[in-house]
């Protein structure tokens, strides 16, 4: 390992390779005091130099000892882990069905769609859904609402959580006929509200402020389970001319979601608008934010009209297969397709 | 910043009230040395020129290792200070809820006095949020407009809001003898009052901007007005005409009304008032866009189908930014107000007519819409059927 790769300031750096130190096994064996005179610098900061040194060999010789590389896992473990891992029901049983149970926690999902297609509408219902409590087949956690459009409505989170209360009040009287049923608590619309952290966001440094900092509110409110973004667009579509440094902060930001997203074992969804881009001698429609941004996201869904029914598409994801299922909006939220049903009926 | 410097010195109180309410929200330009950093590392900020939270965060911790020639655990606390000292603060949606119940009339709506609309948009046109009316001209956007200005001013005992009404008419068709009529007619208990009409007209400011730019001058002046007296409505008739002459249809990576649109919003948002915008309908192009690259083509039914339809100018952007859409079109001799997008309302179509009150509905249950038709622009026969209420 090389002296450059160390974390430390430029002109420490260059301090050091000058006086003829450029691996660290050079400087294992060397004393504070003779660095800091062979530096020219005050015998603390020679200190922290050799203190960095000492943090970044040892992160070498211990890695060997579980894995091949540091912090790595094997494929075996991951599949374990998957198998445990949790969904967070969308409302609409084909779209679960296709998404393998629901929107996936410790993976970042990108849901985009025309305007009035019901993106704000599913992430409502997905900050409701969220918390839905073990007992009733949910995570029980809280939710994280980063409005950066302003088209977040009170009024219409309230109606979707009373009617998700109501489905549960319902969900109790069926399943714990006999004495269990007072032992179970309802959650009333109310609780619902209280658990969803609503930021608003007013522009693109605040949200990039704000993906910094999540990492540090979630540590202190440890049961978030899901992360909401509506929409990662509407900043990085105005006032931006250089588009060399939208791209970077773009990715800088998706790579601090992926992290949050693994590290707390969380759900984050992430609303991206449509723009028309020109293929094949045609417009389409496609998400916003380019090719580049399209990497960001591990799984992508896609909503968009069918005929006269909404649906939802699989439009990238590693592990699931690419299909599309319908669903409709309506008062009590996202819900499955009326005639979906009737099909099912049929069969 | 310039434009401050033109205001009268009395007003320099009102914009430091102003800083409070918008740029207290303004973290991005917040200063680095007022964020409590420690002293010798804010210095090292301050002498590279990374003044406020927008330079630092929009470098990556290399860049700012490079830049301020300092170790990595240095540069990483320093940002996580300043990203949390710039980041909103959250609030609960139940507080949210609480507070609007607590301060708002009506629970922060404007009520169109439309019973269906009004019900199926949980109680009018709400607080805070962008309304847009897309239709083709000769359909009532304006009157629909003159109406909603004229409940604004409205004593609260009548419905209204009491308050001040900024009407921004670009395309000059603003009447204030049609607005007078209406009011007569629509609320003659009022109206019949001595130098009531008056009053209310005199509530409502018309401003008639010439140019985009013109118009982007008023629109900063207007941010100071709506606090200083009690503006309870913005309307601006149309958005479509301020870039039509300018605006050309594909693939663009910068809407021209890109700035507008957040400032609207956050004027919108942070002042708590409805803004209304309407906008202007031209022909679906050729090979107009509504399919994505992984759906089978339809487009040759689509061509005979959709032939007499229109499509919103302004284009998809737009659309995405605006919170509520009403379509107003004409079917087989039947204007029809339709919510297209609402994040309330289920995709309703309510039959209107234009008559010496203004727009009114002819029923109030409306018939639900299926699928994307909520957003097509119908225009049969619309020639034949205006309904000249004014010369009843």
């Amino acid at each position: 390992m090389e002296v450059l790769r160390l974390p430390l300031s430029a002109s420490q750096k260059g301090k050091l390779i000058s006086a003829g130190y450029t691996s660290i096994a050079s400087l294992s064996s060397v004393s504070p005091s003779h660095l800091a005179l062979e530096l020219k610098v005050s015998e603390t900061e020679a200190l922290e130099i050799l203190k960095s040194v000492s943090d970044g060999s040892r992160l070498q010789s211990t890695s060997s000892s579980f894995t091949i590389v540091n912090g790595a896992q094997s494929a075996w473990d991951m599949l374990q882990e998957e198998e445990t891992s949790v969904h967070i029901t969308t409302s609409c049983a084909d779209l679960d069905s296709i998404l393998g149970g629901g929107i996936s926690c410790k993976e970042v999902t990108e849901i985009g769609g025309v305007p009035g297609i019901g993106k704000t509408q599913l992430g409502i219902q997905l900050a409701v859904n969220v918390q839905i409590p073990y007992d009733y087949g949910g995570v029980g956690g809280k939710a994280i609402y980063i409005d950066t459009e302003g088209s977040f409505m009170v009024e219409r989170a309230l109606q979707i959580a009373e009617a998700c209360s109501a489905d549960m009040a319902e969900y109790s009287r069926l399943h714990h006929k006999g004495p269990q049923a007072c032992e179970v608590k309802t959650m009333q619309p109310k609780d619902f509200l209280e658990n969803i952290f609503y930021f608003r966001v007013c522009s693109y440094t605040e949200q990039i402020a704000l993906t910094n900092y999540l990492d540090k509110f979630i540590t202190e409110h440890k049961d978030v389970k899901v992360v909401i973004i509506d929409s990662i667009t509407f900043h990085f579509r105005q006032d931006f001319d250089d588009m060399a440094l939208r791209t970077r902060i773009l990715s800088g930001m998706a790579l601090n979601l992926m992290k949050l997203a693994r590290k707390f074992g969380l759900a984050v969804v992430v609303l991206n608008q449509v723009t028309t881009k020109y293929a094949d001698g045609q417009f389409h429609l496609a998400l916003a934010l380019g090719d580049s941004w399209s990497h960001s996201s591990t799984n992508r869904i896609i909503l968009h009209w069918n005929g006269n029914e909404r649906y939802a598409y699989i439009d990238k994801s590693p592990s699931l297969r690419s299909a599309s299922a319908p669903y409709s909006v309506t008062p009590k939220g996202i819900r499955p397709s009326d005639s979906n049903n009737k099909r099912i009926k049929h069969v | 910043m310039l434009y401050i410097k033109n205001l009268h010195f009395k007003q320099i109180s009102i914009i430091k009230s102003l800083i409070i309410i918008f740029g207290g929200r303004d973290m991005a330009n917040k200063r680095i040395t007022e964020m409590g950093l420690p002293k010798s590392i804010g210095h090292i900020f301050a002498a590279r020129n990374i003044i406020t939270a927008k330079d630092a965060l929009s470098l990556t911790e290399f860049e700012l290792m490079e830049l301020l020639d300092v170790g990595l655990a240095q540069v990483k606390s320093a940002l996580a200070l300043i990203s949390e000292m710039t980041s909103p603060r959250y609030q609960t949606v139940q507080t949210l809820l609480d507070q609007r119940k607590q301060n708002e009339y009506l629970t922060g709506h404007l009520p169109t006095q439309l019973k269906g609309l009004d019900a199926a948009l949980c109680g009018g046109l709400p607080f805070g949020a962008l309304t847009e009316l897309v239709g083709p001209s000769g359909i009532g956007k304006t009157q629909f407009c003159l109406k909603l200005s004229l409940l604004a001013a409205l004593p609260s005992c009548y419905g209204g809001l009491d308050g001040q009404v900024i009407y921004i008419d670009v395309e000059s068709k603003f009447s204030s003898r049609r607005l007078i009529e209406i009011g007569i007619n629509s609320f003659p208990e009022v109206f019949c009052l001595d130098g009531i009409a008056k009053e209310m007209a005199g509530r409502i400011t018309v401003l008639r901007p010439g140019s985009l730019t013109e118009f982007t001058e008023s629109l900063q002046e207007i941010k100071v007005s709506v606090l200083q007296y009690k503006v309870k409505l913005l309307i601006v008739d149309s958005m479509a005409a301020l870039v039509s002459g300018e605006y050309e249809q594909g693939p663009q990576r910068q809407h021209p009304l890109g700035w507008h649109i957040s400032f609207l919003k956050s004027l919108a948002e942070f002042s708590r008032i409805p803004v209304v915008m309407t906008n202007q309908v031209r022909s679906r192009g050729a090979n107009q866009i509504s399919q994505y690259i992984f759906q089978e083509s339809t487009v040759e039914d689509d061509t005979e189908k959709f032939d007499s339809r229109l499509v919103a100018a302004l284009g998809i952007h737009w659309a995405h930014a605006v919170n509520i859409r009403l379509v107003l079109e004409s079917r087989s001799g039947q204007r029809f107000i339709k919510v297209a997008k609402s994040p309330m309302s289920p995709t309703l179509a309510f039959p209107f007519q234009v008559t010496s009150m203004g727009i009114i509905l002819l029923n109030d249950d409306g018939v639900e819409m299926a699928g994307p038709q909520i957003n097509a622009i119908d225009h049969q026969g619309h020639s034949d059927i205006i309904f000249h209420g004014d010369e009843r």
